[in-house]
């Protein structure tokens, strides 16, 4: 589905990405660690086509095509969704007006009929209730006043809303209580098919606890120094990332 | 490389202003040039009573002693008052009575412009006065008004039928010589709309006045004088547009309400007079004097507009809240784009007890354009208890425009609260980012954020009007984000 193949990422001529190789398959959750800095933001930017991140080697195919070509709504069209890290605010453009836009202008790329006014507030009742996104926040603008938790929620709504191929997820755990925190899992792991990817950028092991990887994968200083099984995000939560920095230098 | 809000910007502001064909209809006209024979003359063309004549001439001579005013912030090219037609009209019968005798050029321009003038194809409810060229061309839907006694015509048809309304309300809210563009107005209006909305009487239907300015090289001066008896209610509903032409047109218009006890008067303007090219060459001097009086008690009034067009706007619709517990109300959308010039906002001056006001200003700003907002909260000496609630925000597209705000206050009563809240906010580009991500592209990204910015404005207007207004803001200013 996914393959970054060598990229080499700068943003305002500094270098951030050095050399990335990661390859994700349908049906796989993949898990992003590293500490703050290392990188991983402008991974998930690169992946979305964030104008300012330049890249200046290497490749990217996403289901055979090539993602780097493509404009960030494409992109999404093509079933790419980032949750954000820092989700923004837009004042006045309330949640329904927001999403139907969004969901019909996908469906319009694909083919297919917008969708109803009864049958997008039956999806968005559904689908609110799904992650336990208070319907009250739904019918507030986009992110107007949400706290912490609730913009975190909102991003997995609307992954939810938009039945994404391949997700990923920028650090949508952090600053979440527990409940939260568990209520992003089980959204995460209900949305999990046989046909969609996942890729979870964290920097706690906290959220593996209730979101079980496929794959880890440390991203240190730009690159990926180490791949592996859940297990590796254990050894990280023990141990911290400072022993990467021997390891990396050896 | 190009970025893609850059080839938005590029492909809008280099796309057509949508209303700016001309339509080859005979006018009459008078030759350019004003003075007081050409007053005269008008004044026989309309066949009007003695009292309308003194009006004019009196108008004219405070005329010939004023300035233009200096103090709004725009930048006004001197213009040649002798080199303006001041009276055009389509010529058709003096009063059609039926549309057959309407010139049927002069009916598919408001086809065209999405107003048809038969009654039938008007299902939505709306009775239309629609102005050429400062000439009342017909009205629609006035049998239906008259059988609960609404009267709804052209104020020339007002001076000939009922001269005694006009001559008790004319001028009595805006003064011939209140400033130098209505001082203009009172003595060459040739037309306009005038409205009288008996005592106890809701109005059942919206009425719309359409102003189309035609004609090259000429004026535009409509007047409209609407009058609310006790206890009477009407929504009226003002639009405008004119052909694209390279040189500079003149409209100068003034706008009279009188709302007397627990009477309400709402009046929506979506203006989008052709604003010019996108280097400024062309475009409508748009100078304008609208002011409400609410004189009764317990009235109301309420100006709502969304300015997109015109090269200078220079507006302020004002209220004078002389009944005790009358309530005045301005929210206001205002665009600029390329080199559009915009000073607009309101004046509330309150008189009465217990009087209250709100003011809503969002002023949009793109492209080089400049945009102020100019406020004027007046607190007489006995208004007891008087409330203001003032928000004025601007939104910035780019780094090359302007937004400026100028809030005045004269308190002379301490019992007054005055609120005031103002803000600046740019359309970031991580709100545009964040659509795109949820597939939204560029274009229909900024018309969610402007429309969602400017909503509290919109949601005032009259349905039909408000989705109008929304697609029309998208169009001015999609892509403006660089
Ligand atoms: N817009 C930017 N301009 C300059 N440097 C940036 C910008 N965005 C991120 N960086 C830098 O790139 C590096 C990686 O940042 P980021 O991808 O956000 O890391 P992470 O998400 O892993 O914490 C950091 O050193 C950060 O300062
Ligand atoms: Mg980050």
């Amino acid at each position: 589905m996914l393959k970054i193949k060598e990229l080499y990422v700068t943003i305002n001529d500094q270098e951030i990405l050095k050399g990335i190789n990661l390859e994700v398959n349908p049906g796989e959750l993949h898990a992003i660690m590293g500490p703050n800095g290392s990188g991983k933001s402008t991974l998930a930017s690169v992946l979305a086509g964030r104008e300012e991140v330049n890249v200046t080697s290497g490749s990217i195919e996403y289901n055979g095509e090539d993602l780097l070509e493509m404009d960030p709504e494409e992109r999404a069209h093509k079933g790419v969704f980032l949750g954000f890290q820092y989700p923004v605010e837009i004042p006045g453009v309330s949640m329904v007006n927001f999403m139907k836009t969004a969901v019909n202008e996908q469906r319009k790329q694909r083919g297919m009929e917008e969708l109803s006014a009864s049958d997008f507030l039956k999806l968005m009742r559904e689908k609110s209730e799904f992650v336990g996104l208070k319907n009250n926040l739904t019918n507030r603008a986009v992110n107007e006043g949400f706290s912490g938790g609730e913009k975190k929620r909102n991003e997995i709504f609307q992954m939810a809303m938009l039945d994404p191929a391949l997700s990923i997820l920028d650090e949508t755990d952090s600053g979440l209580d527990i409940d939260a925190l568990k209520a992003v899992a089980n959204g995460v792991n209900k949305l999990k098919r046989k046909d969609n990817a996942t890729v979870v950028i964290t920097h706690y092991q906290r959220l593996l606890d209730y979101i079980i990887p496929d794959f880890v994968h440390v991203l240190y200083k730009g690159k990926i120094v180490k791949s592996s099984d859940k297990s590796l995000a254990l050894e990280l939560e023990e141990k911290g990332y400072d022993w990467l920095e021997k390891e990396v230098e050896v | 490389m190009m970025n893609d809000q850059d080839k938005v910007l590029k492909e809008v502001t280099q796309s057509d202003y949508k209303f700016g064909f001309t339509s080859n209809i005979e006018t009459e006209s008078l030759p350019k040039g004003l003075n007081e024979e050409v007053i005269r003359l008008i004044s026989e063309k309309k066949n009007e009573p003695e009292f309308m004549l003194e009006f004019r001439l009196k108008a004219y001579r405070n005329w010939l002693k004023m300035k233009t005013p200096q103090w709004a912030h725009l930048k006004i090219p001197e213009i040649d008052y002798q080199d303006i037609i001041y009276y055009a009209a389509p010529k058709q019968k003096a009063k059609p009575s039926s549309l057959d005798e309407v010139d049927p050029e002069l009916l598919d321009t408001f086809n065209r412009l999405g107003i048809p003038l038969e009654e039938q194809k008007h299902l939505s409810g709306v009775a239309v006065d629609a102005v050429l060229d400062s000439t009342s061309v017909k009205t629609t839907f006035k049998e239906t008004l008259a059988e609960k006694g609404i009267i709804f015509c052209s104020f020339a048809e007002a001076v000939q039928e009922h001269p005694d309304l006009v001559k008790k309300y004319m001028g009595t809210v805006v003064p011939a010589g209140d400033n130098y563009f209505a001082a203009l107005n009172s003595a060459v209006f040739s037309d306009g709309s005038f409205c009288y909305i008996p005592k106890g009487v809701r109005c059942p239907m919206e009425l719309s006045t359409y102003f189309r300015i035609n004609a090259a090289n000429t004026g535009q001066f409509e007047r409209t004088l609407i009058i609310a008896e006790d206890d009477s209610y009407v929504s009226y509903l003002e639009g405008c547009t004119a052909p694209m032409r390279d040189e500079n047109q003149l409209h100068a218009a003034v706008v009279e309400i009188v709302a007397l006890e627990n009477a309400e008067v709402k009046y929506s303007t979506v203006q989008n007079w052709y604003p010019g090219d996108k280097n400024g060459k062309g475009g409508i001097y748009n100078f304008v004097t609208k002011r409400g009086m609410c004189k009764g008690n317990n009235s109301k009034i309420s100006w709502t507009q969304v300015e997109t067009g015109s090269a200078i706007t220079w507006k302020y619709p004002s209220c004078i809240l002389r009944g005790d517990n009358s309530v005045g109300e301005f929210y206001s959308v205002a665009v600029t784009n390329n080199h559009q010039q915009a000073d607009t906002g309101t004046k509330m001056t309150h008189i009465g007890k217990n009087t209250k006001s709100t003011i809503i200003s969002k002023g949009i700003s793109a492209g080089q354009s400049n945009n102020s907002y100019r406020g004027l909260v007046k607190v007489m000496k006995n208004a007891e208890n008087a409330r203001n609630f003032s928000q004025c925000d601007s939104l910035l597209m780019g780094d090359k425009c302007g937004a400026h705000t100028f809030p005045y206050l004269e308190i002379d009563n301490k019992s007054a609260i005055i609120e005031h809240e103002a803000t600046t906010s740019k359309i970031g580009e991580d709100q545009i980012f964040y659509c795109n991500q949820r597939g939204i592209d560029t274009e229909a990204a900024i018309g969610l954020i402007v429309n969602g910015y400017a909503k509290e404005v919109l949601n005032k207007l009259p349905m039909e009007f408000a989705v109008e207004a929304q697609k029309l803001l998208q169009i001015t200013l999609e892509g403006s984000v660089g």
